[in-house]
């Protein structure tokens, strides 16, 4: 795999000197090659990963199942398109089994999610049913731990 | 009751291990980061954990032959053969409680009184004691920035006496990072073909060599008869609290080690040696992807220790580096004590292995790399400080 893709979806807030020292790079090959991603549509952003249940956001999240029917020529891009347009949808992903759109949709409360699912999705022409199920804690994100503190049990040298 | 005259003057008068010396107070303060550990941060692969589980479901709680399970050490001569290209039988291994038995009972197998052991030094800091304590002297070798910290035939050639009986060879090294490669083994195995000394082969690190892959000297012509090769599960597997390594040398060595291992321990511990079998089944992958990682903090490390001022000798083997502290004017014991009362950042001074180790000091990368970044932040602040 690429190292410095690698790295940087792991902690993108690494220095170009950082990555260059870790990757056996200059700092400037290590610039062009990450500008290169970005332009190519590789990288699509960088953000921070947040413990929201630390702060004072009000905040609920929902897993929606969707069936949808698939239109002829389009498949599910279409609705998938749409869908993905609203901002309460953090992600929209084709699932195989059961459904066929798998969701992430986020909201200041429950009634606000389910509100948005029965005004806003449920209407949808190609959207034949929908199956909310709402968050109630959060474990791990992003690949980090956010229940509880890993320490270093480490007492040998 | 008078304690000091009961207890043997030789074990008395044994240095304690200078690793712990600042470890041991960075533990009673608060907020203390360390640089300090000597082992893998990685947990044992999951699949290495759970046939260790597997085995005390099937209650194998009992002992194991003297030299370990037959199928461990087939699984060990066909690792060495594979990775290092190694060539040995299952009577030619014997499985112990960590590499440091092996190392303990190498030295106690060829040492009578007055025997000496050669030991290029800055090395970890077993090898002398454990001589000691066999009654043999300890002849150190130093080792030199400049050399990169290899042994060279030249130094091994005028540390040699009609006494000596045992080189250690502690490559990868432990503190340094320095490795041998085969064109320095090759000059080594030179000056012992003709000769009747013994290489203690300390290959514990083998598998953490950047650059290149890791030669064994026992793999160069007509010296397999003339070295007993160390390794474990510690390092290369991140399997230090199961406390399983290996010894493999000519048969005549290792009986007679098993001899003293039969005594001392019986046999290495069982649930163990059923992990390791998976560990050497089924997971070469484990320790390349470790490495991987392990190569990415050296890069990170060397790079900014350098550009502080704080010269490192390219560390190609190993989790750490040893870089020279002579450009602050301290001397690594005040380095590292105001190092750990400024910055909290601790980390073990070079002497601690060997006296020219002075000068340096032993830094650990076996951490993630943001605490390894906020550690380089720490010392730059500190070696900023002192300007």
């Amino acid at each position: 795999m690429n190292q410095l893709l690698q790295l940087l979806s792991e902690n993108a807030r690494l220095t170009s000197e950082q990555l260059a020292a870790m990757t056996g790079d200059t700092p400037a090959a290590v610039e062009a090659k990450i500008a290169r991603l970005q332009a190519d549509g590789v990288i699509r952003g960088y953000k921070a990963i947040v413990d929201w249940e630390k702060t004072d956001r009000d905040l609920c999240a929902a897993r929606i199942e969707l069936k949808v029917t698939p239109k002829s020529g389009m498949g599910f891009e279409e609705v998938a398109g749409i869908i993905a347009q609203f901002d309460e949808v953090e992600s929209v992903e084709l699932m195989s089994g059961g459904y066929d759109l798998g969701l992430t949709v986020t909201g200041k409360s429950f009634k606000d999610v389910a509100l948005f699912v029965a005004q806003r999705l449920a209407p949808l022409d190609s959207v034949e049913s929908t199956a909310t199920h709402f968050v109630l804690k959060t474990y791990k994100q992003g690949g980090v731990m956010t229940c509880g503190e890993e320490t270093d049990e480490r007492e040998g040298a | 009751m008078d304690y000091s005259a009961l207890l043997s003057r030789c074990a008395q008068d044994l240095r304690p291990s200078g690793i712990r010396k600042f470890f041991d107070l960075a533990a009673t303060m608060e907020g203390v980061i360390s640089l300090g550990v000597g082992e893998p941060d990685f947990k044992t692969p999951y699949a290495i954990r759970r046939a260790g589980i597997e085995s005390l479901e099937k209650g194998r709680t009992w002992y194991t032959a003297n030299a370990g399970l037959l199928e461990l050490r087939r699984q060990i001569a066909a690792y060495l053969a594979r990775r290092f290209s190694l060539s040995y039988g299952e009577q030619d291994i014997l499985v112990t409680v960590g590499g440091s038995e092996a190392i303990d009972l190498c030295i106690r197998a060829c040492i009578d009184p007055g025997d000496q052991v050669l030991v290029p030094e800055p090395s970890f800091v077993c090898y002398d004691p454990i001589t000691r304590l066999a009654g043999g002297v300890p002849v150190p070798i130093v080792t030199r920035p400049e050399d990169g910290f290899r042994l060279t035939p030249e130094a091994l050639e005028a540390a040699i006496t009609p006494r000596t009986k045992v080189l250690v060879l502690p490559y990868p090294n432990n503190p340094t990072g320095a490795i041998m490669k085969r064109e320095h083994l090759e000059a080594i195995a030179e000056v012992l073909r003709r000769r009747q000394i013994l290489v203690l082969s300390d290959e514990i690190y083998a598998e953490l060599t950047f650059e290149g892959k890791h030669v064994s000297i026992a793999s160069l012509p007509g010296m397999a008869e003339r070295t007993v090769v160390v390794n474990g599960f510690s390092k290369a597997y991140a399997m230090t609290g199961w406390r399983l390594g290996y010894a493999a040398g000519p048969r005549e060595v290792i009986q007679v080690m098993t001899k003293l291992h039969q005594f001392a321990i019986m046999c290495a511990p069982t649930v163990s040696q059923h992990a390791a079998i998976e560990a050497m089944k089924s997971c070469d992958e484990e320790i390349e992807r470790m490495a991987v990682q392990f190569g990415m903090r050296r890069g990170l490390m060397v790079n900014h220790l350098n550009r502080m001022g704080l010269t490192c000798a390219d560390p190609l083997g190993a989790f750490y580096v040893f870089p020279s502290i002579r450009s602050t004017g301290l001397t690594s014991d005040q380095f590292c004590e105001q190092l750990l009362k400024e910055q909290k950042v601790a980390v073990v001074p070079g002497n601690a292995f060997g006296q020219s180790g002075e000068g340096h000091v032993r830094i650990s990368y076996s951490y993630s790399v943001e605490h390894l970044i906020e550690a380089l932040r720490r010392i730059e602040s500190f070696v900023e400080g002192l300007k």
